[in-house]
Protein backbone atom coordinates (compact mmCIF):
# COMPACT_ATOMS: atom_id res chain seq x y z
CA UNK A 1 0.00 0.00 0.00
CA UNK A 2 1.12 3.93 -0.69
CA UNK A 3 1.46 5.28 2.19
CA UNK A 4 -0.70 8.64 2.95
CA UNK A 5 2.05 11.62 2.07
CA UNK A 6 2.21 14.47 4.58
CA UNK A 7 -0.42 17.38 3.93
CA UNK A 8 0.96 20.58 3.30
CA UNK A 9 -0.36 24.04 3.68
CA UNK A 10 -0.63 27.28 1.94
CA UNK A 11 -1.11 26.20 -1.72
CA UNK A 12 -3.41 27.81 -3.91
CA UNK A 13 -5.82 24.95 -4.21
CA UNK A 14 -5.65 24.88 -0.19
CA UNK A 15 -7.65 27.67 -0.55
CA UNK A 16 -11.02 25.99 -2.03
CA UNK A 17 -11.34 24.30 0.73
CA UNK A 18 -10.38 21.03 0.05
CA UNK A 19 -11.54 18.48 2.57
CA UNK A 20 -9.53 16.97 5.61
CA UNK A 21 -9.80 13.52 5.39
CA UNK A 22 -8.59 11.99 1.83
CA UNK A 23 -11.58 9.24 2.52
CA UNK A 24 -15.29 9.75 2.35
CA UNK A 25 -17.54 7.89 0.46
CA UNK A 26 -20.88 8.78 -0.72
CA UNK A 27 -23.11 6.55 -0.73
CA UNK A 28 -27.17 7.53 -1.59
CA UNK A 29 -28.13 8.48 -5.18
CA UNK A 30 -30.18 11.45 -4.50
CA UNK A 31 -27.77 13.38 -1.90
CA UNK A 32 -25.50 15.84 -3.96
CA UNK A 33 -21.80 14.90 -3.79
CA UNK A 34 -20.19 15.71 -0.41
CA UNK A 35 -16.61 14.66 -0.81
CA UNK A 36 -13.43 15.77 -2.51
CA UNK A 37 -14.43 12.65 -4.59
CA UNK A 38 -18.08 13.82 -6.01
CA UNK A 39 -20.02 10.55 -6.44
CA UNK A 40 -17.24 8.44 -6.28
CA UNK A 41 -17.34 5.23 -4.01
CA UNK A 42 -14.33 3.26 -3.86
CA UNK A 43 -11.70 1.57 -6.25
CA UNK A 44 -12.24 -1.84 -7.07
CA UNK A 45 -9.43 -4.55 -8.96
CA UNK A 46 -10.44 -5.29 -12.43
CA UNK A 47 -9.08 -8.36 -12.00
CA UNK A 48 -9.79 -9.98 -8.65
CA UNK A 49 -12.71 -7.42 -7.45
CA UNK A 50 -11.19 -6.48 -4.17
CA UNK A 51 -12.50 -3.30 -2.99
CA UNK A 52 -10.36 -0.27 -1.51
CA UNK A 53 -11.24 2.97 -0.09
CA UNK A 54 -10.85 5.81 -2.31
CA UNK A 55 -7.14 6.64 -1.66
CA UNK A 56 -3.55 6.46 -3.31
CA UNK A 57 -4.27 3.07 -4.30
CA UNK A 58 -3.68 2.23 -8.14
CA UNK A 59 -2.74 -1.99 -8.03
CA UNK A 60 -4.48 -3.91 -6.10
CA UNK A 61 -2.53 -5.31 -3.20
CA UNK A 62 -3.73 -8.67 -4.10
CA UNK A 63 -2.89 -9.48 -7.31
CA UNK A 64 -1.56 -6.36 -9.20
CA UNK A 65 -4.11 -5.54 -10.74
CA UNK A 66 -5.37 -2.26 -11.92
CA UNK A 67 -8.20 -0.21 -9.80
CA UNK A 68 -10.84 1.12 -11.55
CA UNK A 69 -12.93 4.32 -9.31
CA UNK A 70 -16.43 2.90 -8.24
CA UNK A 71 -19.40 5.71 -8.35
CA UNK A 72 -22.51 6.01 -6.90
CA UNK A 73 -24.08 7.45 -9.52
CA UNK A 74 -26.56 10.16 -8.99
CA UNK A 75 -29.58 10.94 -10.79
CA UNK A 76 -29.04 13.30 -13.96
CA UNK A 77 -30.53 15.03 -16.63
CA UNK A 78 -29.10 16.33 -19.81
CA UNK A 79 -30.66 20.17 -18.99
CA UNK A 80 -28.45 19.95 -15.23
CA UNK A 81 -24.72 18.69 -17.69
CA UNK A 82 -25.99 21.96 -20.24
CA UNK A 83 -26.50 24.02 -17.73
CA UNK A 84 -22.67 23.61 -16.22
CA UNK A 85 -19.63 25.39 -17.37
CA UNK A 86 -18.36 25.26 -21.19
CA UNK A 87 -15.76 22.43 -20.41
CA UNK A 88 -15.54 19.08 -19.16
CA UNK A 89 -16.51 20.06 -15.70
CA UNK A 90 -19.99 20.13 -16.78
CA UNK A 91 -19.04 16.31 -16.40
CA UNK A 92 -18.20 16.77 -13.07
CA UNK A 93 -20.86 14.41 -11.11
CA UNK A 94 -19.34 11.47 -13.43
CA UNK A 95 -15.85 11.98 -12.51
CA UNK A 96 -14.27 11.71 -9.01
CA UNK A 97 -14.11 15.14 -8.44
CA UNK A 98 -15.03 17.91 -6.30
CA UNK A 99 -18.90 19.55 -6.78
CA UNK A 100 -16.70 22.64 -6.82
CA UNK A 101 -14.04 21.34 -9.13
CA UNK A 102 -15.20 24.49 -11.77
CA UNK A 103 -14.36 27.16 -9.52
CA UNK A 104 -10.82 26.50 -8.81
CA UNK A 105 -7.86 26.99 -10.51
CA UNK A 106 -7.33 24.35 -13.53
CA UNK A 107 -6.74 24.66 -17.12
CA UNK A 108 -10.32 24.01 -17.69
CA UNK A 109 -9.84 22.12 -20.17
CA UNK A 110 -12.94 20.10 -22.52
CA UNK A 111 -15.19 20.67 -24.92
CA UNK A 112 -13.10 21.01 -27.62
CA UNK A 113 -14.84 20.77 -30.97
CA UNK A 114 -16.61 18.27 -32.66
CA UNK A 115 -16.17 19.03 -36.56
CA UNK A 116 -18.69 17.67 -39.26
CA UNK A 117 -15.83 16.44 -41.30
CA UNK A 118 -18.01 16.65 -44.79
CA UNK A 119 -14.64 16.73 -47.76
CA UNK A 120 -13.08 13.87 -45.36
CA UNK A 121 -16.38 11.96 -45.28
CA UNK A 122 -16.59 12.22 -49.35
CA UNK A 123 -12.75 11.87 -49.75
CA UNK A 124 -13.52 8.56 -48.19
CA UNK A 125 -16.53 7.64 -49.55
CA UNK A 126 -18.24 7.60 -46.12
CA UNK A 127 -21.71 9.14 -45.36
CA UNK A 128 -21.19 10.85 -42.31
CA UNK A 129 -17.87 11.31 -40.55
CA UNK A 130 -16.71 13.50 -37.65
CA UNK A 131 -13.77 14.60 -35.86
CA UNK A 132 -13.39 15.01 -32.28
CA UNK A 133 -10.85 17.45 -32.01
CA UNK A 134 -8.53 17.85 -28.91
CA UNK A 135 -6.27 20.43 -30.67
CA UNK A 136 -8.52 22.69 -28.39
CA UNK A 137 -7.12 21.81 -25.11
CA UNK A 138 -5.49 24.12 -23.19
CA UNK A 139 -1.86 22.55 -24.24
CA UNK A 140 -3.49 21.39 -27.40
CA UNK A 141 -4.00 17.51 -26.46
CA UNK A 142 -6.34 15.42 -24.94
CA UNK A 143 -4.03 15.35 -21.94
CA UNK A 144 -5.16 18.40 -20.21
CA UNK A 145 -8.21 16.20 -19.29
CA UNK A 146 -6.54 13.31 -17.31
CA UNK A 147 -4.54 15.48 -15.98
CA UNK A 148 -7.23 17.98 -14.66
CA UNK A 149 -9.00 15.09 -12.67
CA UNK A 150 -5.69 13.23 -11.59
CA UNK A 151 -4.69 17.05 -9.99
CA UNK A 152 -7.90 17.14 -7.80
CA UNK A 153 -7.14 13.80 -6.90
CA UNK A 154 -3.77 14.55 -5.82
CA UNK A 155 -4.69 17.43 -3.76
CA UNK A 156 -7.42 15.64 -2.22
CA UNK A 157 -5.19 13.25 -0.78
CA UNK A 158 -2.23 15.52 0.03
CA UNK A 159 0.21 15.09 -2.24
CA UNK A 160 2.45 18.08 -2.73
CA UNK A 161 4.15 17.51 -5.87
CA UNK A 162 2.60 17.06 -9.68
CA UNK A 163 4.74 14.11 -11.27
CA UNK A 164 5.19 12.55 -14.84
CA UNK A 165 6.52 9.91 -17.16
CA UNK A 166 5.75 11.05 -20.74
CA UNK A 167 5.81 11.00 -24.33
CA UNK A 168 5.31 14.57 -24.03
CA UNK A 169 1.96 15.97 -24.66
CA UNK A 170 1.48 14.80 -20.98
CA UNK A 171 4.63 16.73 -19.99
CA UNK A 172 2.77 19.92 -21.22
CA UNK A 173 -0.44 18.78 -19.62
CA UNK A 174 0.94 18.69 -16.10
CA UNK A 175 3.78 21.05 -16.55
CA UNK A 176 0.73 23.60 -16.72
CA UNK A 177 -1.80 22.72 -14.65
CA UNK A 178 0.75 22.28 -11.82
CA UNK A 179 1.75 26.26 -13.03
CA UNK A 180 -1.74 27.28 -12.33
CA UNK A 181 -2.57 25.85 -9.31
CA UNK A 182 0.57 26.77 -7.94
CA UNK A 183 1.93 23.55 -6.60
CA UNK A 184 5.76 21.78 -8.16
CA UNK A 185 5.81 19.91 -11.08
CA UNK A 186 8.15 16.87 -12.41
CA UNK A 187 8.22 15.75 -15.53
CA UNK A 188 10.26 13.12 -17.30
CA UNK A 189 10.24 12.52 -20.92
CA UNK A 190 12.28 10.28 -23.50
CA UNK A 191 16.07 12.92 -24.48
CA UNK A 192 14.54 12.25 -28.19
CA UNK A 193 11.64 13.62 -28.11
CA UNK A 194 10.41 16.30 -30.95
CA UNK A 195 11.76 19.61 -29.76
CA UNK A 196 7.99 21.10 -30.36
CA UNK A 197 6.92 19.16 -26.79
CA UNK A 198 10.48 19.82 -25.01
CA UNK A 199 10.04 23.58 -25.66
CA UNK A 200 6.38 23.55 -24.96
CA UNK A 201 6.92 21.59 -21.03
CA UNK A 202 9.97 23.91 -20.43
CA UNK A 203 7.68 27.07 -20.59
CA UNK A 204 5.81 26.68 -17.92
CA UNK A 205 8.72 26.18 -15.21
CA UNK A 206 8.87 23.33 -12.64
CA UNK A 207 11.32 20.40 -12.74
CA UNK A 208 12.17 19.16 -16.40
CA UNK A 209 14.48 15.55 -16.60
CA UNK A 210 15.15 14.30 -19.81
CA UNK A 211 16.08 10.46 -19.92
CA UNK A 212 18.71 8.20 -22.10
CA UNK A 213 15.70 5.46 -23.12
CA UNK A 214 12.44 4.78 -24.27
CA UNK A 215 9.51 5.46 -22.79
CA UNK A 216 8.72 2.55 -21.35
CA UNK A 217 12.21 3.02 -19.70
CA UNK A 218 10.87 6.63 -18.12
CA UNK A 219 7.75 4.89 -17.33
CA UNK A 220 9.79 2.34 -15.52
CA UNK A 221 11.73 5.19 -13.64
CA UNK A 222 8.79 6.93 -12.93
CA UNK A 223 7.41 4.18 -10.80
CA UNK A 224 10.31 3.62 -9.53
CA UNK A 225 10.15 7.23 -8.12
CA UNK A 226 6.90 6.88 -7.18
CA UNK A 227 7.63 4.45 -4.12
CA UNK A 228 10.65 6.78 -3.22
CA UNK A 229 8.55 9.89 -3.15
CA UNK A 230 5.30 9.36 -1.32
CA UNK A 231 4.49 12.77 -1.81
CA UNK A 232 4.90 12.88 -5.51
CA UNK A 233 1.54 12.33 -7.34
CA UNK A 234 3.08 10.72 -11.00
CA UNK A 235 -0.47 11.30 -12.95
CA UNK A 236 -0.21 8.08 -14.69
CA UNK A 237 1.20 6.05 -11.94
CA UNK A 238 0.11 6.35 -8.58
CA UNK A 239 -2.74 8.39 -9.12
CA UNK A 240 -4.02 6.15 -12.39
CA UNK A 241 -6.80 4.91 -11.62
CA UNK A 242 -8.28 8.72 -11.22
CA UNK A 243 -6.34 9.89 -13.81
CA UNK A 244 -7.68 7.88 -16.52
CA UNK A 245 -11.59 8.83 -15.51
CA UNK A 246 -10.64 12.03 -17.20
CA UNK A 247 -11.00 10.66 -21.01
CA UNK A 248 -14.36 9.38 -20.02
CA UNK A 249 -15.56 13.05 -20.93
CA UNK A 250 -14.14 12.68 -25.04
CA UNK A 251 -17.70 9.94 -24.97
CA UNK A 252 -19.84 12.66 -23.17
CA UNK A 253 -19.08 15.57 -25.00
CA UNK A 254 -18.87 13.43 -28.73
CA UNK A 255 -22.70 11.72 -27.46
CA UNK A 256 -23.57 15.94 -26.26
CA UNK A 257 -22.44 16.95 -29.52
CA UNK A 258 -24.53 14.48 -31.62
CA UNK A 259 -27.37 15.83 -29.89
CA UNK A 260 -27.37 13.28 -26.88
CA UNK A 261 -26.66 9.95 -28.92
CA UNK A 262 -23.88 7.87 -29.77
CA UNK A 263 -22.11 7.46 -33.16
CA UNK A 264 -22.23 4.04 -34.49
CA UNK A 265 -18.47 3.87 -34.83
CA UNK A 266 -15.09 5.38 -33.20
CA UNK A 267 -11.96 5.17 -33.65
CA UNK A 268 -9.81 5.70 -31.09
CA UNK A 269 -5.55 6.06 -30.59
CA UNK A 270 -4.10 3.43 -28.74
CA UNK A 271 -0.81 4.13 -26.71
CA UNK A 272 -1.65 2.66 -23.35
CA UNK A 273 -4.62 1.98 -24.49
CA UNK A 274 -6.74 3.83 -21.54
CA UNK A 275 -8.30 5.96 -23.45
CA UNK A 276 -10.31 3.57 -25.93
CA UNK A 277 -11.25 1.75 -22.64
CA UNK A 278 -12.53 5.01 -21.06
CA UNK A 279 -14.16 5.87 -24.34
CA UNK A 280 -16.02 2.62 -24.03
CA UNK A 281 -17.03 3.20 -20.28
CA UNK A 282 -18.43 7.09 -20.96
CA UNK A 283 -20.79 5.86 -23.66
CA UNK A 284 -21.67 3.00 -21.54
CA UNK A 285 -22.62 5.52 -18.38
CA UNK A 286 -24.44 7.73 -20.64
CA UNK A 287 -26.74 5.02 -21.76
CA UNK A 288 -27.47 3.55 -18.45
CA UNK A 289 -28.21 6.82 -17.05
CA UNK A 290 -30.53 7.31 -19.58
CA UNK A 291 -29.08 10.26 -21.39
CA UNK A 292 -28.70 8.77 -24.84
CA UNK A 293 -30.81 6.23 -26.16
CA UNK A 294 -29.69 2.81 -25.99
CA UNK A 295 -28.21 1.74 -29.14
CA UNK A 296 -24.83 -0.47 -29.96
CA UNK A 297 -21.49 1.43 -30.85
CA UNK A 298 -18.56 -0.37 -32.01
CA UNK A 299 -14.88 1.05 -30.97
CA UNK A 300 -11.79 0.36 -33.37
CA UNK A 301 -8.36 1.19 -32.37
CA UNK A 302 -5.47 3.03 -34.04
CA UNK A 303 -1.88 2.06 -33.71
CA UNK A 304 1.14 2.77 -35.65
CA UNK A 305 3.06 -0.37 -37.14
CA UNK A 306 6.47 0.39 -35.77
CA UNK A 307 4.45 0.02 -32.27
CA UNK A 308 1.53 -2.26 -32.80
CA UNK A 309 1.25 -5.16 -29.59
CA UNK A 310 -2.18 -4.06 -29.58
CA UNK A 311 -2.63 -4.68 -33.11
CA UNK A 312 -0.41 -7.75 -33.66
CA UNK A 313 -2.90 -9.09 -30.26
CA UNK A 314 -5.77 -8.17 -31.95
CA UNK A 315 -4.79 -10.24 -35.26
CA UNK A 316 -3.54 -12.82 -33.67
CA UNK A 317 -6.52 -13.93 -31.46
CA UNK A 318 -4.92 -13.57 -27.91
CA UNK A 319 -6.37 -11.70 -25.15
CA UNK A 320 -2.61 -10.71 -23.59
CA UNK A 321 -0.24 -8.27 -25.07
CA UNK A 322 3.61 -9.20 -25.86
CA UNK A 323 5.64 -5.72 -25.46
CA UNK A 324 7.31 -4.41 -28.30
CA UNK A 325 10.10 -1.86 -28.59
CA UNK A 326 9.11 0.89 -30.63
CA UNK A 327 10.31 2.66 -33.51
CA UNK A 328 7.47 5.05 -35.10
CA UNK A 329 7.40 8.74 -35.99
CA UNK A 330 4.30 8.88 -33.35
CA UNK A 331 6.06 9.04 -30.15
CA UNK A 332 3.15 9.85 -28.56
CA UNK A 333 1.59 6.52 -29.31
CA UNK A 334 5.36 4.96 -28.78
CA UNK A 335 4.34 2.75 -25.31
CA UNK A 336 5.69 -0.79 -26.54
CA UNK A 337 4.04 -2.70 -23.62
CA UNK A 338 0.61 -1.00 -23.09
CA UNK A 339 -1.23 -1.29 -19.71
CA UNK A 340 -4.58 -1.45 -20.63
CA UNK A 341 -3.97 -3.70 -23.82
CA UNK A 342 -5.78 -6.68 -22.55
CA UNK A 343 -8.95 -4.33 -21.73
CA UNK A 344 -8.65 -2.74 -25.27
CA UNK A 345 -8.75 -6.32 -26.51
CA UNK A 346 -11.76 -7.24 -24.63
CA UNK A 347 -13.56 -4.03 -25.42
CA UNK A 348 -12.92 -3.76 -29.38
CA UNK A 349 -14.07 -7.89 -29.59
CA UNK A 350 -17.34 -6.98 -27.34
CA UNK A 351 -17.94 -4.27 -29.57
CA UNK A 352 -17.34 -5.99 -32.72
CA UNK A 353 -15.03 -3.64 -33.48
CA UNK A 354 -11.41 -4.52 -34.74
CA UNK A 355 -8.01 -3.08 -34.50
CA UNK A 356 -5.06 -2.04 -36.85
CA UNK A 357 -1.74 -0.05 -37.50
CA UNK A 358 0.06 2.05 -40.27
CA UNK A 359 3.19 2.66 -41.65
CA UNK A 360 5.07 6.23 -40.52
CA UNK A 361 4.52 7.02 -44.38
CA UNK A 362 1.18 5.96 -43.97
CA UNK A 363 0.73 8.46 -40.93
CA UNK A 364 2.30 10.98 -42.74
CA UNK A 365 -0.18 11.33 -45.74
CA UNK A 366 -2.76 11.26 -43.48
CA UNK A 367 -1.71 14.05 -41.64
CA UNK A 368 -2.01 15.88 -44.97
CA UNK A 369 -5.18 14.13 -46.25
CA UNK A 370 -7.02 15.79 -42.89
CA UNK A 371 -5.34 18.90 -43.19
CA UNK A 372 -6.14 19.21 -46.67
CA UNK A 373 -9.65 18.32 -46.29
CA UNK A 374 -10.30 19.50 -43.49
CA UNK A 375 -8.27 22.37 -42.37
CA UNK A 376 -7.03 20.42 -39.08
CA UNK A 377 -3.33 19.94 -38.60
CA UNK A 378 -3.30 16.86 -36.52
CA UNK A 379 -0.35 15.32 -34.24
CA UNK A 380 0.97 12.01 -35.53
CA UNK A 381 -1.15 10.21 -33.20
CA UNK A 382 -4.14 11.53 -35.31
CA UNK A 383 -2.28 10.48 -38.47
CA UNK A 384 -2.48 6.91 -37.33
CA UNK A 385 -6.07 7.28 -36.42
CA UNK A 386 -7.20 8.82 -40.05
CA UNK A 387 -4.74 6.05 -41.53
CA UNK A 388 -6.34 3.31 -39.69
CA UNK A 389 -10.09 4.86 -40.49
CA UNK A 390 -9.10 4.32 -44.09
CA UNK A 391 -7.42 1.32 -43.89
CA UNK A 392 -10.26 -0.62 -42.24
CA UNK A 393 -12.75 0.92 -44.84
CA UNK A 394 -10.44 -0.35 -47.33
CA UNK A 395 -10.42 -4.18 -45.77
CA UNK A 396 -14.19 -3.62 -45.41
CA UNK A 397 -14.22 -3.90 -41.34
CA UNK A 398 -15.61 -0.40 -41.52
CA UNK A 399 -19.26 0.42 -42.05
CA UNK A 400 -19.33 3.58 -44.59
CA UNK A 401 -22.65 4.15 -43.96
CA UNK A 402 -22.24 4.03 -40.40
CA UNK A 403 -21.98 7.41 -38.37
CA UNK A 404 -18.47 7.04 -37.74
CA UNK A 405 -16.62 9.71 -34.91
CA UNK A 406 -12.17 9.74 -35.27
CA UNK A 407 -10.66 11.49 -32.42
CA UNK A 408 -7.89 13.75 -33.10
CA UNK A 409 -6.03 13.92 -30.16
CA UNK A 410 -2.76 16.93 -30.36
CA UNK A 411 -1.83 19.52 -32.44
CA UNK A 412 0.54 19.08 -35.51
CA UNK A 413 2.72 21.97 -34.50
CA UNK A 414 3.82 19.71 -31.82
CA UNK A 415 5.31 16.75 -34.17
CA UNK A 416 6.42 19.44 -37.30
CA UNK A 417 9.58 16.90 -37.68
CA UNK A 418 7.05 14.16 -38.55
CA UNK A 419 6.14 15.73 -41.59
CA UNK A 420 8.55 18.41 -42.67
CA UNK A 421 10.52 16.08 -45.15
CA UNK A 422 7.10 15.51 -46.65
CA UNK A 423 5.44 19.08 -47.65
CA UNK A 424 6.26 21.78 -50.05
CA UNK A 425 8.48 24.32 -49.40
CA UNK A 426 8.79 26.79 -52.32
CA UNK A 427 11.69 28.70 -53.13
CA UNK A 428 12.07 32.67 -52.34
CA UNK A 429 10.70 34.71 -55.67
CA UNK A 430 11.90 37.83 -56.86
CA UNK A 431 8.90 40.63 -55.50
CA UNK A 432 7.26 41.41 -59.22
CA UNK A 433 4.18 40.31 -60.95
CA UNK A 434 6.91 38.40 -63.74
CA UNK A 435 8.11 36.24 -61.18
CA UNK A 436 4.81 35.16 -59.05
CA UNK A 437 2.99 34.64 -62.77
CA UNK A 438 6.08 32.80 -63.86
CA UNK A 439 6.32 30.62 -60.65
CA UNK A 440 2.58 29.89 -61.06
CA UNK A 441 3.11 28.57 -64.41
CA UNK B 1 27.28 -14.69 -3.87
CA UNK B 2 23.32 -13.17 -4.39
CA UNK B 3 21.51 -10.04 -6.64
CA UNK B 4 19.79 -7.38 -4.71
CA UNK B 5 16.20 -7.22 -5.59
CA UNK B 6 13.89 -3.86 -5.18
CA UNK B 7 10.75 -4.36 -4.01
CA UNK B 8 7.58 -2.23 -4.85
CA UNK B 9 5.20 -0.04 -1.95
CA UNK B 10 2.60 -2.56 -2.36
CA UNK B 11 5.13 -5.77 -1.64
CA UNK B 12 7.45 -4.23 1.14
CA UNK B 13 4.61 -5.37 3.77
CA UNK B 14 6.48 -8.77 3.36
CA UNK B 15 9.79 -7.39 3.51
CA UNK B 16 9.35 -5.41 6.87
CA UNK B 17 9.39 -2.41 5.00
CA UNK B 18 12.68 -3.07 3.31
CA UNK B 19 12.82 -1.01 -0.27
CA UNK B 20 15.97 -3.44 -1.78
CA UNK B 21 16.74 -6.99 -0.26
CA UNK B 22 18.97 -9.72 -1.27
CA UNK B 23 18.35 -13.32 -2.61
CA UNK B 24 20.88 -16.13 -3.84
CA UNK B 25 21.77 -15.87 -7.80
CA UNK B 26 20.15 -18.96 -10.33
CA UNK B 27 17.70 -18.52 -12.76
CA UNK B 28 14.92 -15.90 -12.14
CA UNK B 29 12.38 -18.41 -10.50
CA UNK B 30 14.80 -19.40 -8.14
CA UNK B 31 15.48 -16.01 -7.00
CA UNK B 32 12.11 -15.26 -6.66
CA UNK B 33 11.22 -19.08 -4.55
CA UNK B 34 14.57 -17.68 -2.34
CA UNK B 35 12.69 -14.41 -1.71
CA UNK B 36 9.56 -16.49 -1.29
CA UNK B 37 11.76 -18.73 1.39
CA UNK B 38 12.95 -15.83 3.47
CA UNK B 39 10.04 -13.75 2.78
CA UNK B 40 6.92 -16.01 2.98
CA UNK B 41 3.83 -15.52 0.64
CA UNK B 42 6.21 -12.89 -1.19
CA UNK B 43 6.56 -15.09 -4.28
CA UNK B 44 2.90 -15.72 -4.83
CA UNK B 45 2.37 -12.19 -5.31
CA UNK B 46 4.68 -12.15 -8.34
CA UNK B 47 4.00 -15.76 -9.86
CA UNK B 48 0.49 -17.06 -10.22
CA UNK B 49 -0.53 -20.47 -9.69
CA UNK B 50 0.06 -21.49 -12.77
CA UNK B 51 3.90 -20.74 -12.53
CA UNK B 52 3.94 -18.03 -14.71
CA UNK B 53 4.73 -14.17 -14.10
CA UNK B 54 1.39 -12.48 -13.10
CA UNK B 55 -0.08 -10.62 -15.80
CA UNK B 56 0.42 -6.87 -13.98
CA UNK B 57 3.85 -7.42 -12.82
CA UNK B 58 6.81 -6.37 -14.92
CA UNK B 59 10.51 -7.89 -13.58
CA UNK B 60 13.77 -6.19 -14.97
CA UNK B 61 17.07 -8.00 -14.52
CA UNK B 62 19.46 -5.10 -14.55
CA UNK B 63 17.38 -3.02 -17.51
CA UNK B 64 16.23 -5.74 -19.36
CA UNK B 65 12.37 -6.51 -19.61
CA UNK B 66 12.35 -10.37 -18.64
CA UNK B 67 9.57 -10.89 -21.06
CA UNK B 68 12.36 -9.67 -23.87
CA UNK B 69 14.28 -12.02 -22.21
CA UNK B 70 13.90 -15.85 -21.12
CA UNK B 71 11.17 -15.20 -18.66
CA UNK B 72 11.55 -16.55 -15.25
CA UNK B 73 14.11 -18.65 -17.09
CA UNK B 74 16.42 -15.71 -17.31
CA UNK B 75 19.58 -15.82 -15.67
CA UNK B 76 20.73 -13.31 -12.34
CA UNK B 77 24.45 -13.16 -12.31
CA UNK B 78 25.77 -12.38 -9.06
CA UNK B 79 25.48 -8.76 -8.14
CA UNK B 80 22.93 -7.68 -10.31
CA UNK B 81 19.86 -6.02 -9.46
CA UNK B 82 16.14 -7.17 -9.73
CA UNK B 83 13.04 -4.96 -10.15
CA UNK B 84 9.68 -5.92 -9.66
CA UNK B 85 7.51 -2.82 -11.12
CA UNK B 86 3.24 -3.10 -10.79
CA UNK B 87 2.51 -2.47 -14.24
CA UNK B 88 0.14 -0.05 -13.70
CA UNK B 89 -3.36 0.05 -16.20
CA UNK B 90 -6.08 2.58 -16.38
CA UNK B 91 -9.39 1.05 -15.62
CA UNK B 92 -11.49 -0.41 -17.94
CA UNK B 93 -15.73 -1.46 -18.23
CA UNK B 94 -17.71 -2.50 -15.31
CA UNK B 95 -18.23 0.63 -13.42
CA UNK B 96 -22.06 0.38 -14.69
CA UNK B 97 -23.90 -1.54 -17.41
CA UNK B 98 -22.21 -1.41 -20.92
CA UNK B 99 -24.05 -1.78 -24.47
CA UNK B 100 -22.61 -5.00 -26.83
CA UNK B 101 -22.96 -4.61 -30.79
CA UNK B 102 -26.71 -5.73 -30.58
CA UNK B 103 -27.44 -3.19 -28.05
CA UNK B 104 -27.55 -5.50 -25.21
CA UNK B 105 -26.78 -4.09 -21.67
CA UNK B 106 -24.66 -5.72 -18.98
CA UNK B 107 -21.94 -8.19 -19.68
Amino acid sequence: MVPTPARGQGDRWERWGRKSSPVTTVTTRTHPATSGFGHATGLSCRECGKVYELGPHYACEECFGPLEVRYDYPRLSRADIEAGPPNMWRYAPLLPVPADIAERPTTEPGYTRLIRADNLAHALGMRRLWIKDDRGNPTHSFKDRVVAVALAAATEMGFKVLACPSTGNLANAVAAAAARAGIRSVVLVPADLELGKIITTSVYGGTFVTVDGTYDDVNRLASELAGEHPDWAFVNVNVRPYYAEGSKTLAFEIAEQLGWRLPEQVVVPIASGAQLVKVDKGFGELTSLGLVPQTPWRVFGAQASGCSPVSAAFAAGHDVVRPVRPSTIAKSLAIGNPADGPYVLDVVRRTGGSIADVSDDEVVDSIRLLAGCEGIFGETAGGVTLGVLRKLLKEGQLDPEAETVIINSGDGLKTLDAVIAAVDVPAPIRPTLEAFQEAMS
Amino acid sequence: MTVQVRIPTILRSYTGGAAEVTAAEGTLREVIAGLDATYPGLGGRIIDDGGNLRRFVNVYVGDEDVRFAQGLDTRVPPGERVSVIPAVAGGAPGATANAGPDGVIGR
